[in-house]
């Protein structure tokens, strides 16, 4: 048995030491790869010089090549560095920009689609005929690949003058009322039997037993299926950006960059989505958890 | 007996369909159209409940249906006339109650209930095509906004041979090699992980954090590496599908119960048989679940990586080449094709499920 610590030393030898190892790991990893991947391209342009290049030479300038196969760590954060804190937010060339452009739809899609699923699930909970005829095509369309037509979407949608942020979100609306549908389905029908009955002796009506047993007891699906419908609406906004010309966004950035070879941009643009859906998704859980107990709800 | 509104009002709507003008050159069908919509009306409001009547209602209002349908091409010339909509609420509205009828019918055979838990959804589906046909043609949306669902199945029928090759290589080629070593890979590292406590702490919250990412924007990335062929599609579905297993099995290996483990070391098993003969049947549920939401994520990551880079064939490279000529149709009827694909795959994988994990509470009755 391991003896009692203080909650703030256990929190930090369960969690902030194995996650920083791991990071460490990952980080050390990432620069002996970009070495190796990087090197061939420096042996190449050494033997077309007609010399051969020195070890240490060698491991410079693997880390300070202007289009690597894998840049190093350093040179990303660099990039990024340089792109949101040198440039002006409003310039073209700023991360910043780029982000908030997708920042902006991606929660207009989550809010639309977090708003259609809990009104599908609201009906589907209320409506025998909807529980049986749509719920499976819920289902069914989850194995849709929609995210693959997405920029079919986007392009009709401007053929017909929609443009703008409306029509990625529709995108993310899309992507993220799922998850929400049926989380909030199986949320609102959680309230065990007993505690239905128990409404009935009250003499509970429908909206009371929504109001006051259903949608309380539904608080945790909902949140639960809200951080997924947030990230997921990401990677629509993103995946929407893709076929607009390569305009604004970030997935605009990594279009642009894949198109003239720029992988420090793109690694960049990675690096900023990825921190951009880690917040999001713990910011939806931070309030999720101060609802939940609010709500009464144990851990 | 008590009669529903929305009956009343198809009815009602039904008497405009036989009073107002439909528009169009007026054959057959147009004559006999409003007359069977409005007898299906009639019976709706009319004849009691009872397994006749909702037969009645079911046939008459396909009947009506397909009579509709038929009549779209008399309107080439001139856009329907409000008799015309008035009818296609109005078997709207039917077909609805229908449903509804159907839904709320008893039965006491257990054989008949599944035909009906099935013809529920078939019903709606088919409606929904039905609509969508009539809506569209109707009021003569442009084809490149959204094609009608009978010019998509006629491109269907006329370019398998473009839309089989699209399919295996994206489908059979990219999307299956990755998901296989994706999930293999995923499934390896979870028993590793669950082995090392160190690491658990460690990578899963790592791994949490991943399965949340925009995965698919590596797709450029792994298209620069693996040049533009299939195996940098798989290698893109290969990261997609790793971190779901991960985390799903790792949380399905932390399923058995505390008194499970004990009963099982009172046995005096090994690691091993612990593993796997308690621990991964236990985990089942947990590994089957990440499978499904693999399956969708396969084909995404398969498509969307197509359209960074790949040679002139595959599902990703048609819709993204068919939408820059604005041939809207083979669009979908490549949707069709992945739909189609989606939805195989996911129902293959529940009904291996159902078999290995026969003895979850959710498959018991």
């Amino acid at each position: 048995m391991t003896e009692a610590r203080g909650p703030i030393v256990q929190f930090c030898f369960d969690r902030v030491i194995p996650v920083g190892t791991i990071l460490l790991v990952i980080i050390a990893l990432w620069y002996v790869f970009s070495v190796v991947l990087n090197a061939p391209f420096e042996r190449d342009q050494a033997a077309r010089a007609g010399t051969t290049i020195a070890t240490s030479q060698l491991l410079h300038n693997t880390m300070w090549q202007e289009r690597p196969v894998l840049p190093a760590p350093h040179q990303v954060a660099e990039e990024i560095r340089k792109t949101v804190f040198d440039l002006r937010p409003t310039s073209k060339r700023s991360l910043v920009y780029h982000g908030a452009v997708t920042l902006s739809s991606t929660l207009l899609g989550f809010v639309l689609g977090t708003l259609l699923g809990i009104l599908l699930a609201v009906a589907i909970v209320h409506s025998r005929t909807l529980d049986k005829s749509l719920m499976p095509w819920i289902i069914t369309s989850q194995t849709v690949p929609i995210l693959a037509i997405a920029p079919m979407i986007i392009v009709v949608l401007n053929a017909v003058n929609i443009t703008g942020l409306l029509p990625k979100a529709i995108i993310s609306t899309y992507l993220s009322f799922f998850p929400v549908a049926v989380g909030m389905v199986k949320g609102l029908r959680s309230p065990e039997i007993m505690h239905l009955d128990l409404m009935r002796t009250y003499n509970a009506s429908r909206s009371q037993i929504f109001w006051k047993l259903r949608w309380p007891a539904s608080m945790p699906y909902l949140f639960t299926s809200m951080k997924i419908a947030v990230a997921i609406s990401l990677v629509g906004a993103i995946v929407g950006e893709l076929p607009t010309g390569a305009v604004a966004g970030i997935g605009a950035r990594l279009l642009a960059g894949s198109y003239y070879g720029q992988t420090v941009q793109i690694w960049a643009a990675l690096i900023a989505a990825a921190l951009m859906a880690a917040v999001l998704v713990s910011l939806i859980g931070i309030v999720g958890s101060l609802v939940n107990r609010r709500m009464g709800v144990r851990s | 007996m008590k009669r529903s509104p929305l009956a009343i009002l198809s009815l009602l709507l039904a008497l405009g369909g036989l009073i107002l003008p439909a528009g169009g050159d007026g054959g057959v069908l147009a004559q006999m159209a409003p007359t069977v919509i409005f007898v299906a009306a009639a019976v709706a409001v009319f004849v009691a409940r009872s397994t006749f009547s909702l037969v009645a209602l079911l046939l008459l209002v396909h009947v009506g249906a397909f009579m509709l349908l038929g009549m779209l091409s008399s309107f080439a010339a001139a856009p329907p006339l409000l008799g015309y909509w008035c009818m296609v609420v109005a078997a709207w509205l039917l077909a609805w109650l229908a449903v509804q009828r159907l839904a709320e019918f008893t039965v006491t055979s257990r054989q008949l209930q599944k035909l009906v838990n099935l013809a529920l959804p078939l019903l709606f589906g088919a409606w929904l095509l039905i609509l969508w046909e009539l809506v569209v043609r109707g009021f003569g949306v442009p084809t490149i906004l959204l094609p009608p669902p009978s010019m998509i199945a006629s491109r269907i029928a006329a370019s398998v041979p473009t839309l089989w090759a699209d399919f295996q290589q994206t489908y059979l080629k990219a999307a299956l090699a990755g998901y296989a070593m994706g999930c293999g890979a995923g499934f390896v590292a979870a028993i590793i992980v669950d082995r090392v406590p160190f690491l658990r702490n460690g990578l899963l919250p790592i791994g949490n954090l991943v399965a949340a990412l925009p995965v698919v924007g590596i797709a450029p990335i792994m298209v620069m590496w693996f040049g533009s062929y299939w195996q940098s599609k798989a290698a893109v579905v290969v990261i997609m599908t790793f971190f779901p297993m991960l985390v799903n099995t790792v949380a399905g290996l932390a399923a058995s119960g505390a008194m499970e483990r004990d009963l099982m070391r009172t046995y005096g098993s090994s690691y091993w048989q612990t593993l796997v003969k308690l621990r991964l049947p236990a985990a089942m549920p947990f590994i089957f679940n990440a499978l499904k939401i693999n399956s969708t994520l396969a084909l995404i990551g398969a498509i969307v990586a197509e359209f960074f880079g790949s040679p002139i064939v595959g599902m990703g490279f048609r819709i993204s080449a068919e939408v820059g000529r604005m041939n809207v149709d083979m669009v979908w009827a490549e949707i069709f094709v992945a739909a189609l694909a989606g939805s195989l795959s996911y129902g293959l994988i529940t009904l291996v499920e159902r078999a290995v994990t026969f003895w979850h509470p959710s498959y018991r009755t």
